[in-house]
């Protein structure tokens, strides 16, 4: 309950600190440029940079496994 | 061939692929009307056709490859090839009908490029099909391979040859598209579409060869068996 209690103090603290900010205070918002469409971007950047990993460690797993199965020293694929 | 053990090759997907996710968001797009914003699923959705074609060439490829050599690998290697090649045609498809709807105000409007897609989608379903219809190993083999080494070129008829003959909202066709005037490509597109090409079609060759690799270890479990 306490913890609750200052969970919302501190939401309630965020609200009132934001009301306070002036509007031509110099900020980070390239982010928020252009329609935010760059936040889009970099969502994507990384639902694509994290499939890629998976994808490599898929591989990797694979060719562990081929070696246990002494696939790679056969001739496949002439 | 130790190519596809290989791992440059893959970066090269990824890094090829990442470039054309940032950069076909971002760089400049020619403003034509109806289309908007919408050109840049040039960059998105044209790739898919390319990855999947990538994919059947090189299942063909192996057909050949098959029936010259009698080798069972070329067998697995073309299934696991038209199987990557028809994720990506599905891709293709989904891709096309999502634009479709906001450009042609249809997901399915009876396009000459539509239908021809839909009836060589069929044709390689009944490709699959006909493969586990068959029990035994060798029949099974050949009679695919020779199917799909014919299945192939009607495929690039009806994808490529016969919607440019007639009317089409495709860019291509003979009564032009609403969008596009012809190929409006300048340079800037280009720059990314050509890319998105390599990159997709060699990020559908890596799926293509993990699935064959998987299918070769299969086969050999089953063989040993």
């Amino acid at each position: 309950m306490k913890r609750l209690l200052t969970l919302i103090v501190l939401m309630l603290s965020f609200v009132a600190v934001r009301a306070q900010t002036g509007k031509n205070v110099e900020m980070a918002d390239a982010l928020r440029g252009s329609g935010k469409i760059y936040v889009v971007v970099a969502t994507i950047a990384i639902v694509f940079v994290g499939l890629a990993i998976y994808l490599f460690s898929i591989d990797r797993r694979l060719k562990k496994i081929e070696k246990e199965n002494y696939i790679k020293n056969q001739s496949y694929f002439v | 061939m130790k190519f596809i053990y290989k791992t440059w090759w893959k970066v090269l997907a990824v890094v090829l692929v990442f470039y054309t996710l940032i950069s076909g968001l971002l760089f400049q797009v020619p403003r034509l009307d109806i289309l908007h914003e919408t050109i840049r699923n040039l960059y998105f959705h044209v790739p898919m056709w390319m990855a999947m074609l990538t994919a059947l060439v090189i299942s063909v490829y192996y057909s050949i490859l098959y029936l010259r050599t009698g080798k069972e690998e070329h067998d697995l290697a073309a299934v696991e090839c038209v199987n990557t090649g028809m994720i990506f045609y599905g891709l293709g498809l989904i891709t096309g009908m999502l634009w479709a709807k906001y450009t042609w105000g249809e997901y399915w409007s009876g396009d000459p490029k539509q239908n021809s897609a839909a009836i060589a989608f069929l044709l390689y379903c009944a490709y699959l099909v006909l493969r586990n219809s068959i029990d035994e190993e060798q029949t099974r083999a050949k009679i695919s391979a020779i199917y799909n080494i014919f299945a192939f070129p009607i495929m690039i008829v009806l994808l490529f040859i016969l919607p440019r003959m007639t009317d089409s909202l495709h860019p291509g066709g003979a009564g032009g598209n609403p969008g596009f005037n012809k190929y409006d490509l300048d340079s800037h597109m280009r720059m990314v579409l050509y890319p998105a090409f390599l990159g997709w079609s060699l990020l559908s060759l890596w799926i293509a060869t993990i699935r064959y690799r998987i299918r070769l270890i299969e086969h050999k479990k089953n063989a040993i068996n």
